[in-house]
């Protein structure tokens, strides 16, 4: 690492209308480095880079690149400065190869085929010195996430890039791609790359950085060498205040049992059995996790027992009374009034109906509650107090219920939805992904609800696919596998035993 | 029998000319994102201005001339208002159809006098027929004489320029660079966005080249296949065109096949007029001239699986926030 400067920004400032998203931002970028920027949600990191790649430009400060001041006109003097972008949403054409997508821009002349030998040889010469490989042939959309990733820096790189800008780069990988990408990182960065990573992930900031500059509220309010300092220590700079990682809870005190699922099987529209003769049992004033890989058929039990997905076979029991999910016709509604709620995974597709404004949103579902209107007429003045009462309660910002969902963080919107489903005070709740796109801050008081929720005599169900959240929260760890819960343990289990039952091993085996 | 089956094949590559070339003026600005109904007003707009123009030079590629650019300046006037105003592309269309059928016909009037059709045309004002060398002296020789003489021979250039605006347009689309990026933009256009690319530009270019085409496509109408301008002339040819892409699922040689299909569709159709078919009797000409949009339809809804349109289409692209 060399005390060369990649990149230098100086006073860098940048508004949109009321909201001043970058405040006069000094950032210095050694080259040969990789520099991680760490902000929660909305603290104006997407803005910088977008700034820095040309997409947006700046209302005041200075860029330099390798020590000379530049004016980034747009994304195409970016790549010709040698600064190359991974969105966070790829940019790619899904029904396009890995090679069509990596010329795209950089064709090297009006007809194709003498650029894309050119192209190929030269994307077999990258795949050998970064250890990127891929099939310059397949098409985008067949490819997993990790390798879409991965065409996104053979595109960077096939522009010449040597400053590499990634923004939220982990937020869809496992976290076996994620171990992966780091080490193509670090591969970039001996052979003398600059990298640039945002996150609001701590974890990966100590991973793979080696500097780091914490952003809260548009402005830089530290930067540190990695090694010196400490995730509790980047939390606190973050959010402006002390942070919890870890929830304080005290011992369960399970009572009678409030949701009881027998034999639940459930076959997909492929005609495969994603859920698998699955019984477990939750009791009042407990958490109980569910842990394992995504795709495990932890979402379609989640949807099965909320009455939201049809099942072949099986039961629920919930607090007493029980329910043949697949004799009789079930729906949220009717499961709602037994006193279920439920938190789905996806916030943006099943929690909120997202062009609506957060009032409307507090109470769908429950909107027939005579509390909120009269027969086929709303009564929004009492939809509008409950909203405020909930937006105070739950510390949801900012605090107006008229405003549309969709301009909410990512943890603010999953407040609304807890909110909703907390406030009918059920006796058991399901929760789904509760803080998958949430800020730390967030995290913390989502974690610290449930937790109260429990202490109050309620059953909760969880599933994540962070193991973390699960051992932070759980009382008891079932682990799904091929659509099978295939063994319970403790949450204090070791990580390896975890891992084993959650990649499949036969439950007795983990255990000896 | 078999002199029968050539002019029926004769008509058919007649009557699929204008519908191949307005499907491929279709293709491009659909490719690119852009949603285009209004393929109709373009074509009804080309040929009014072709069948004036060429009326009052006398000559049929001031005609042509005419009628391209009055078909890309509506090109223009929809990818104005879908591009750089981001209106919607469906009523941006519906609008140039209705603006085109009214002014063809209130223009022609106010010019002409002949009720809305434009003076006929004939000798350099109208695109003649060219007889292919030895046509006449092999006409006789069996089967490929007739192949020969009818079939290929004796079309007018924008016959020819029609079916080799096919592989030519696969040649653009698949492998040049225009074409990339092309098919890029109307699939994803942040993608091409953050290659440094306009996308407004690159839209531009294509709905020019839609308007290109449309104005072949009309121009072929009216100073090619008829001789002279005739009110709404263009009789939802543009929506024919629009199925067949549909149907063709947005690509130049099944677009081609498409547009021949649903031209021998209207050939048969004209040649049963007043005919008894076996069995049948006399077939009413409105049911089969109905066929192409039945078909279209059962095609649709189940015999050639999902049309999946580019995925951009029908979107205007908005880069900054809020």
């Amino acid at each position: 690492m060399s005390e060369e400067l990649a990149i230098e920004l100086v006073g860098i400032d940048k508004r949109f209308g009321p909201v001043h998203a970058n405040k006069n931002i000094d950032l210095k970028v050694r080259k040969g480095s990789i520099h991680g920027i760490v902000g929660e949600n909305g603290a104006g990191k997407s803005t910088l880079m977008s700034i820095l790649y040309g997409f947006y430009h700046a209302d005041g400060g200075e860029i330099r690149v390798d020590g000379k001041a530049v004016s980034i006109a747009g994304s195409q003097a970016a790549i010709a400065l040698g600064i190359g972008m991974v969105h966070q949403h790829f940019m790619l054409v899904e029904n396009f190869t890995v090679l069509e997508n990596v010329i795209l821009g950089a064709e090297g002349g009006p007809v194709l085929a003498g650029g894309v030998s050119r192209a190929r040889a030269e994307l077999k010469r990258l795949a050998a010195d970064y250890d990127l490989k891929v099939d310059p042939d397949a098409v985008i959309g067949d490819l997993p996430v990790g390798l879409q990733q991965r065409v996104e820096i053979l595109k960077a790189l096939f522009r010449g890039a040597d400053i590499l800008i990634l923004d939220e780069p982990t937020g869809v990988l496992t976290p076996a791609e994620a171990d992966h990408l780091f080490r193509i990182l670090r591969v970039l960065r001996d052979e003398g790359k600059t990298v640039l990573l945002i996150t609001h992930k701590l974890r990966e900031i100590m991973a793979a950085t080696d500097h780091v500059s914490v952003m809260r509220r548009g402005e830089i309010v530290a930067t540190r060498k990695t090694q010196k300092t400490s995730m509790g220590e980047l939390a606190e700079l973050m959010v402006g205040r002390r942070v919890l990682l870890e929830v304080a809870k005290g011992p369960a005190t399970p009572g009678r049992p409030v949701l009881q699922v027998e034999g639940l099987t459930v076959r997909d529209g492929r005609g495969v059995d994603v859920v698998r003769d699955v019984s477990l049992e939750v009791r009042a004033g407990e958490i109980v996790g569910i842990a394992g890989v995504s795709g495990n058929g932890q979402s379609q039990l989640l949807e099965a027992i909320a009455g939201i997905r049809k099942v072949r076979s099986g039961s629920v029991t919930v607090d007493g009374t029980r329910i043949d999910l697949a004799a009789t016709e079930v729906d949220a509604a009717r499961m709602r009034r037994l006193g279920l709620a439920h938190v789905p995974e996806d916030r943006h597709r099943m929690g909120l109906v997202t062009r609506f404004p957060e009032c409307e949103n507090a109470i769908l579902g429950y909107h027939h509650d005579p509390a909120y209107g009269r027969g086929a007429f709303l009564d929004y003045d009492a939809i509008r107090t409950a909203a405020r009462e909930k937006i105070e309660k739950y510390d949801i910002r900012p605090p107006q219920c008229m405003l549309k969902t969709a301009n909410f963080s990512g943890g603010n919107q999953q407040k609304i939805v807890l909110a909703r489903e907390i406030e009918r005070d059920p006796v058991i709740l399901l929760v789904g992904q509760p803080t998958r796109g949430v800020d730390i801050g967030a995290i913390e008081f989502i974690h610290k609800r449930l937790v109260a929720l429990r202490d109050a005599g309620k059953g909760v169900l969880l599933v994540s696919v962070e193991l973390d959240e699960i051992r932070a929260l759980a009382d008891r760890v079932l682990v799904m596998f091929d659509g099978r819960v295939v063994g319970e343990r403790a949450p204090e289990t070791e990580d390896s035993e975890l891992g084993l039952l959650m990649a499949g091993a036969a439950g007795q085996e983990a255990a000896e | 029998m078999f002199d029968t089956l050539i002019l029926i094949l004769d008509s058919t590559v007649r009557l699929s000319t204008p519908l191949l070339l307005a499907a491929l003026a279709g293709l491009y600005s659909e490719r690119s994102g852009v949603f285009d109904i209004g393929l109709e007003g373009k074509m009804l707009g080309a040929a009014f201005a072709a069948g004036a123009a060429a009326a009052v030079t006398g000559s049929a590629w001031l005609g042509l001339a005419a009628g391209i650019l009055l078909s890309v300046a509506l090109a223009l006037v929809h990818g104005f208002a879908c591009i750089t105003h981001r209106g919607n592309q469906i009523v941006s269309g519906v609008a140039i159809n209705f603006l085109a059928m009214g002014l063809t016909a209130l223009l022609g009037q106010a010019w002409f006098s002949q009720g809305g059709r434009t003076p006929p045309v004939s000798g350099d004002a109208r695109f003649a027929n060219l007889v292919w060398p030895f046509a006449e002296s092999l006409r006789d020789v069996p089967v490929l004489g007739g192949l020969y003489s009818e079939l290929l021979s004796g079309h007018n250039i924008l016959v020819y320029a029609a079916f080799l605006a096919v592989p030519f347009s696969w040649w653009v689309l698949f492998r040049t660079r225009f074409g990339l990026r092309l098919r890029a933009v109307g699939e994803n256009p942040a993608a091409v966005d953050t290659a440094g690319i306009s996308v407004a530009w690159l839209r531009y270019r294509a709905v020019i080249c839609t308007g290109i085409l449309c104005g072949l496509a009309g121009s072929y109408l009216a100073i090619a296949q008829s001789a002279g301008f005739i009110s709404n002339m263009t009789a939802g040819k543009g929506f024919i065109a629009l199925a067949a892409l549909i149907f063709a699922k947005w690509k130049p040689v099944p677009v081609m096949f498409a547009c021949l299909l649903f031209g021998f569709l209207d050939a048969v159709a004209i040649r049963l007029q007043g005919q008894q078919v076996p069995g049948i009797g006399e077939v009413p000409v409105q049911a089969i001239q109905a066929l192409p949009y039945i078909l279209t339809v059962i095609l649709l809804a189940g015999f050639i699986g999902k049309a999946v349109p580019p995925r951009a289409g029908g979107v205007a692209y908005v880069k900054e926030r809020g």
